[in-house]
């Protein structure tokens, strides 16, 4: 691999990282401006696919690929965290609690 | 080669997160701010996963790879479905151009059993069916 390939490459990672990012932001600003509890769940949901991204990313950066194992927990709990919110929120339409 | 491929998938992975992200600040309501963040989000991981597996080119690296792939796949859906059902409960306005919503009167308030207007008329049609049967013992 020469020179002027890994500048390349290094340069089209820090672009996407940099995607990653304004694409957190945006689902930030609607996690904080979000009319309804489920917009929250909804703007949480993919922030957490933002950050299996960013780790993915990550570890194609470092060369750590021990990395992957970090992005396979966090798609597990983010997914058991959304069915629980909305459990929550269906039990408290219902009146249960 | 190899490297090309994976910076191109992460070029697109990151493009389907960024219009996610997009959609789900400009898209009207919860229900399609909803579809917006899960099919586009479920595509961009799936593409940066790939490039993840593509990169590495190793057995065990593909493997979990297409496993967290495979995990989204399947969990993105029930994770949007549980979410709109538990904001259609609580609510949550539709967008004033919605042009009809199929679920207005089907979920029944107290149970949270959904009825597909299939019920009248099956009911329609056993009593039909009761007659008939009258009719031929009669006959």
């Amino acid at each position: 691999m020469n020179g002027d390939e890994y500048t390349l490459s290094s340069a089209v990672i820090n672009i996407v990282f940099a995607m990653l990012i304004a694409s957190l932001v945006l689902s930030f600003t609607r996690l904080v401006r979000g009319p309804t509890l489920p917009d929250r769940v909804v703007a949480l949901d993919l922030i957490a696919n933002v950050v299996v991204a960013v780790t993915a990313l990550y570890s194609i950066a470092t060369g750590q690929h021990v990395l992957l194992d970090v992005a396979i927990g966090i798609a597990l709990i983010t997914f058991l965290g959304t069915v629980a919110f909305a459990q929550y929120i269906e039990r408290r339409a219902r009146g249960d609690e | 080669m190899s490297e090309v491929m994976t910076l191109v998938l992460l070029f697109i992975g990151a493009t389907f997160l960024l219009l996610a992200a997009v959609g789900v600040v400009r898209m009207p309501d919860v229900f399609s701010r909803m579809q917006a963040a899960t099919k586009a989000a479920t595509l961009g991981a799936a593409c940066m996963l790939s490039a993840v597996a593509v990169y590495y080119d190793d057995f065990g690296v593909t493997i979990r790879a297409l496993l967290v792939v495979a995990f989204f796949l399947l969990t993105a859906p029930v994770a949007a479905h549980v979410i709109a059902r538990a904001a259609y409960f609580i609510g949550v306005p539709l967008w004033e151009g919605t042009v009809v919503d199929e679920l207005r009167g089907r979920y029944d308030p107290h149970t949270h059993d959904l009825s597909s207007g299939a019920e009248e008329v099956r009911e329609e049609e056993n009593a039909v069916r009761e007659d008939e049967g009258l009719d031929s013992v009669d006959g």
